[in-house]
């Protein structure tokens, strides 16, 4: 491992979490320098990752911009960052979701006369830290780095939905957390477990990912103890993502949480989930992987209908989109374990276009919600006579969240579903009914808050009438485009994300079908 | 059949593209202007589509001018992973040149005439961005040169149909039937995905040449089973059926006519709704592979054929009946389609026709409701030709081309369609045959029906000003209407401004003459791209087969007149009999769908509801509470213990971690 000429992993670590502390001292009475600050600093993170993405060589080695310090060697645990294209396109869509989600949250810490003691600067530092702890859990090539970044990751969330958030903030919160400390905790033992392993089967104690992997791909990790691994790391991932049956704090936290967290929440925690998933689970215990592919995809295919049918039956705004996550996650699961490389493409693709496209969802919601201070849609109704612009904005960010051609989300779900058929045609049909689903849940939706005849109770409703700000244009506007340019030339981020794929695809040590055409002509 | 291969863009065409960017840059501008672009948006949106066609001429000129009749243009990649590579790439050939000749010609038409009967909407720059889109997409839709860049298109004017159905937003039916068509849509392009699956499962690509080149190939040597081709044509005409209102996804369509009525006609009836058409002529080759998905294709063309006359029958509306009419038409073009070989070519030609014709009749429409005050009840028309001349002249071509009466357009393309449904082989010849001429004579009833109480008998409607007294002495007019004083019944007729008029007038040459300048020459133009009609030695001639359907016609149309050249109740009576009940029901297929798909999803939906909040939650957090020894100690964690857990934690990994970095440093 080579190192570059500039540390931009550890930096792009370390810079939101020196920013958070800075903002976290910044008085509670200037809060409007702690917003200033936030955003200045994520700005500069998101160019550090610009630069970090021109840096990456999508035809270069596996992991790259890879740095290492020495942390506690007689464990030997160190302090390692390296990305491949599936961690680096993640990273980059923490990096850009941040500061659109400061900028769109502005003013959502602000006292407003309900909320009892809510401090500006803590919010915004909150906001860093987090992005420090998901950048980290991205970049990390060590095994226990990550597990550390994935639980403290836990900790600016927690305080965020239980601090910030709306009526059942304090119940979501803790459910939120005691969801993820259980998973947490089955992980700790697994990575204690694969630690010992690979002390035996190596005769050194490490972390190491890429050592790891080295020594499974060479059978170091016999079949019984890697079935046995895989759940430890499988249960975190899968509570996390989540997928069904382990998913009823999602709605709860994404309804409470305020909307730009649940942006993130959703946008990009969750996804380490799935990423985790792609990133150890598959080449780390690749027999394993393959062994509970099947109940994998069950359980995905499960959540993608049941996800979509519950979305379809929410009262309320941000619960409703909380529900098209799990649906959606059900289909980066499949994808997942589909183990052809345009699924597996796919899935990380997915995971991208659903935090731009969510995540442009959950801030319109945002917007919503506080202007009418209800997130009941029955308290909608008719309101894009009074919103134009918000009302187009919403519908662009549902046709995205319902994978229409055009928009990025069509690629990555195509894909998954493709790469599916070729390799097991029932699940792919059954999917492809969330297509139908999607449609329902969506349009529903914009029916019932933007369109009809307008909801008396929204005249008196001042804020109603104001459409979307500058700073709001602002917060949707970079959203869009890259939906949109995404869905047209996807090309950039599958090249950067292909390779990787292939890789881990060989790690498990799959292949794509061949036509089936082609297949009877050699007979 | 030869390997298809598609010559590379030369010249002029290379610019093909401007096709779908011109429109769609267009659309983008009026929408991202705003208000800003009130004043001059439409002309805007108009020229648009008059540069389309203007490319599209020229391109049309210079393939014709080509040995090998295509031109195809790779643009850029689109997806490349594994063995999966999909392009931007775009094709013109004959049957799309038709296509774009179609799109641009007859939508700069409607453009021109929406300019008018938009003009006092305050939307209408929304209206023209919506209409521009559609057109890019509905290019796209006809020039991609592969099925994902056919499946983008045909989400993209599903899209634009749903914002426009929808246009009316703040109409709860305008909002409920914009909906209604997407998601009935999207039944259908799931199954249009699942072919592309299928496609590159099978064939490793979705390449429109690759594919088809693969299942000649596939004939040859047996290398895919009959069962996978057949697959694949079901599950294309599964898609085509949703886009194009055919059985059982027809009842989107007729709901559809909640938008403006431009609307209803360049996309309910000339160009999108026929989409279907063309998904299956584009892949005759893979109909023409498998009999059994052909004979369902024209089966689902006769029935539904049949089902759109019978309700046609039993409508007062009359846009909801043209509505019934173009799904009606659009069963016999897949008749044809389905019928393959030299039928194919028919079907492409009645749907040119069709057009023409749809369109003069949906706009003549438009023109009648803007004299009536949005009335949309032929119960409240009659005697309108004196108003409104032009457009019942218009009006009057259309119906009799739409009828198929010697010598209108109709006549020259549906007249070959019921031979050739005849001439199919063994007793399903007499069925199809049977269907299609008995079709024939309902269409002449209904459109008769149509005209008649439309623009003939006596006014059942009343003047403005001196309404009152003319009244008095009929029966048939006493309904009540003329209380209605708040401005909706008591009408003031008056023929259109010329800028509605004269789209009406061109497309009513359309209706006289492009039946009989197409019956040969598309038929031969499309030749390269659908093969050659084979010689037919059929049980009728075609002579026979003119006779009979020029008679039912007639018959029918006799009918209609004596039964309402005197006009008709005001108000719809009880019905009598099942059959009339049942159509008017639209024959319970909305009823079905709410019985069998609606009412158990919501129960389903309702369910988990409760077992999300119940069961599956309730488990989890009852496994929890056991854990911690009852939920109270739960409720108590709530209340501060997890807070100050979860600050231990924070707090113990920044010592913990600094700790170490010291270490380290040190």
């Amino acid at each position: 491992m080579s190192s570059t000429s500039f540390p931009f992993l550890p930096v792009l670590v370390a810079l939101p979490l020196v920013g958070a502390i800075a903002t976290a001292f910044i008085p509670k009475t200037k809060p409007q320098l702690a917003k200033v600050v936030a955003l200045a600093i994520s700005v500069v993170v998101l160019g550090i990752t610009v630069a970090a993405v021109i840096a990456f060589d999508t035809n270069g080695d596996r992991l790259q911009l890879a740095e290492s310090y020495k942390w506690i060697p007689q464990w030997g645990l160190r302090f390692s960052f390296a990305v491949d294209g599936i961690a680096l396109v993640m990273v980059a869509l923490s990096a850009l979701l941040v500061p659109i989600v400061i900028l769109a949250s502005w003013k959502d810490a602000d006292d407003d006369g309900s909320g009892g003691r809510r401090n500006v600067p803590t919010f915004f530092a909150l906001m860093l830290a987090l992005e420090a702890t998901m950048i980290g859990v991205f970049a990390a090539s060590d095994v226990l780095l990550f597990y550390i970044f994935f639980e403290v990751m836990l900790v600016p969330m927690y305080f965020l939905i239980g601090s910030y958030g709306g009526p059942r903030r304090q119940y979501a919160a803790v459910k939120f957390f005691l969801y993820s400390l259980v998973g947490g905790m089955l992980m700790l033992a697994a990575v204690i477990g694969l630690w010992v392993t690979a002390k035996n089967g190596l005769g050194h104690a490490t972390f190491d990912w890429q050592e790891i992997v080295n020594l499974a791909k060479n059978g170091g990790i016999p079949g019984d103890l890697q079935k046995w691994l895989f759940l430890g790391f499988f249960a975190a991932f899968a509570i996390k993502a989540p997928f069904f049956p382990f998913h009823t704090w999602l709605p709860d936290a994404g309804g409470a949480a305020p909307a730009g967290a649940a942006a993130l929440l959703v946008g990009v925690l969750d996804k380490v989930g799935t990423y985790g998933i792609l990133r150890y689970c598959l080449p780390i215990f690749p027999e394993a992987s393959k062994y509970f592919a099947t109940l994998a995809i069950v359980l995905s295919l499960v959540g993608v209908l049941y996800g979509a049918l519950l979305a379809v039956g929410q009262t309320d705004l941000k619960r409703l989109v909380a529900y098209t996550s799990i649906s959606h996650f059900g289909f980066i699961g499949i994808g997942i374990f589909a183990f052809s490389s345009q699924a597996v493409t796919g899935s990380v693709l997915y995971m991208v276009n659903h935090g731009l496209a969510t995540g442009l969802l959950f801030i319109v919601v945002g917007f919503l919600v506080r202007r009418r201070g209800s997130q009941s849609i029955s308290d909608f109704g008719g309101a894009g006579k009074l919103m134009p612009l918000m009302a187009g904005v919403f519908l662009i960010a549902g046709l995205a969240s319902l994978a229409l051609p055009g928009t990025s989300p069509f690629v990555s779900e195509f894909l998954v579903l493709i790469g599916t058929f070729s390799v097991n045609k029932t699940v792919a049909i059954l999917a492809a009914l969330g297509m139908v689903l999607a449609a329902a849940y969506i349009l529903w939706m914009f029916q019932r808050t933007m369109q009809g005849t307008l909801n008396p109770a929204l005249k008196d409703v001042a804020p109603m009438k104001k459409d979307l700000s500058v700073r709001e244009k602002v917060v949707v506007a970079p959203l869009i485009v890259l939906i949109i340019a995404l869905g047209v030339y996807p090309k950039p981020v599958l090249d950067m994300i292909e390779p990787a794929v292939k890789a881990t695809i060989q790690d498990v040590g799959k292949s794509d079908p061949v036509p089936t055409a082609a297949d009877g002509a050699q007979k | 059949m030869d390997s298809i291969t598609y010559a590379d863009a030369t010249g002029a065409l290379s610019s093909m593209w401007l096709l779908v960017a011109i429109p769609a840059v267009s659309a983008a501008v009026l929408l991202l202007l705003g208000k800003r672009a009130d004043k001059w948006g439409h002309w805007l949106g108009v020229a648009a589509v008059l540069a389309a066609f203007g490319l599209a001429v020229t391109y049309f000129f210079q393939l014709k001018g080509l040995d090998n009749r295509s031109a195809a243009l790779n643009l850029f990649e689109f997806i490349h992973i594994g063995g999966l590579e999909v392009n931007v790439g775009l094709l013109f050939d004959p049957l799309t040149a038709v296509f774009v000749l179609l799109i641009t010609g007859v939508g700069f038409l409607i453009h021109v005439y929406a300019v008018g009967y938009m003009s006092h909407d305050p939307g209408r720059r929304r209206f023209f961005a919506y209409f521009n889109l559609f057109v890019a997409a509905m290019l796209l839709l006809v020039l991609g040169d592969n099925y994902v860049m056919l499946y983008a298109g045909w989400e993209g004017v599903g899209l634009a149909s749903y914002l426009l159905i929808s246009f009316w937003y703040e109409r709860p039916a305008a909002a409920t039937a914009g909906k209604k068509a997407f998601l009935i849509n999207r039944v259908g392009d799931v199954g249009f995905a699942l072919a592309i699956f299928l496609m590159f499962a099978t064939f490793g690509t979705t390449d429109y040449a690759k594919v088809f080149n693969g299942v000649l190939e596939s004939e040859a040597g047996q290398t895919v089973s009959a069962g996978v081709l057949l697959a694949l044509g079901l599950l294309l005409l599964l898609g085509a059926c949703g886009k194009s209102g055919q059985f059982p996804l027809q009842t989107w369509l007729p709901d559809a006519m909640e938008g403006p009525t431009p609307v209803s006609a360049l996309i309910h009836a000339a160009t999108m709704v026929t989409a279907g058409v063309y998904m299956i002529a584009r892949s005759a080759t893979i109909f023409n592979a498998n009999e059994t998905a052909q004979t369902v294709v024209v089966s689902i063309g006769a029935l539904t054929l049949l089902i759109g006359c019978i309700i046609g029958c039993a409508k007062d509306g009359i846009k909801r009946v043209l509505a019934y009419s173009t799904v009606s038409q659009i069963g016999y073009m897949f008749l044809a389609v389905g019928l393959g070989g030299g039928a194919y070519a028919l079907g492409i030609i009645h749907l040119l026709a069709h057009g023409f014709f749809k369109a003069g009749l949906f706009l003549g429409a438009g023109s009648v409701m803007h004299g009536m005050k949005d009335q949309e009840d032929i119960r409240r028309y009659g005697g309108l030709w004196k108003h409104m001349k032009i457009t019942w002249a218009t009006f009057g071509l259309g119906w009799l081309a739409i009828i198929g009466m010697f010598p209108f357009s109709g006549f020259f393309t549906k007249d070959p369609i019921i031979l050739s449904a005849f001439n199919r082989e063994g007793w399903t010849g007499w069925l199809y045959g049977g269907a299609a001429l008995l079709g024939a004579g309902l269409t002449a009833f209904y459109m008769t029906r149509l005209f008649v109480l439309t623009f003939h008998g006596k006014p059942r409607w009343e003047m403005e000003k001196h309404g009152d007294h003319h009244a008095d002495g009929d029966e048939a007019h006493h309904a009540g209407i003329k209380q209605t004083a708040d401005g909706r019944d008591i009408q003031h007729p008056h023929e259109s401004p010329l800028i509605m008029t004269i789209p009406l007038i061109v497309l009513a040459l359309g209706s006289v003459f492009a039946g009989y300048l197409m019956s040969t020459s598309v038929v031969d133009w499309l030749t390269p791209v659908l093969g050659d009609a084979p010689e037919e030695h059929g049980r009728l001639s075609h002579g026979t087969v003119t006779v009979l359907t020029l008679g039912v016609v007639v018959i029918g149309a006799a009918i209609a007149f004596l039964l309402f050249r005197n006009g008709t109740e005001l108000v719809e009576r009880p019905a009598r009999t099942h059959i009339v009940r049942a159509a008017r029901n639209n024959l319970y297929a909305d009823r079905f769908n709410e019985l069998v798909f609606e009412l158990p999803g919501r129960l389903l939906t309702r369910a988990l509801v409760w077992v999300d909040n119940r069961g599956v939650d309730g488990i989890v957090n009852g496994l929890a509470a056991a854990f911690g020894g009852g939920s109270g100690r739960l409720r108590r964690l709530q209340t501060g213990y997890v807070r100050t857990y979860a600050l231990s934690i924070l707090s113990g990994a920044v010592l913990v971690v600094a700790a170490l970095l010291a270490v380290r440093l040190g």
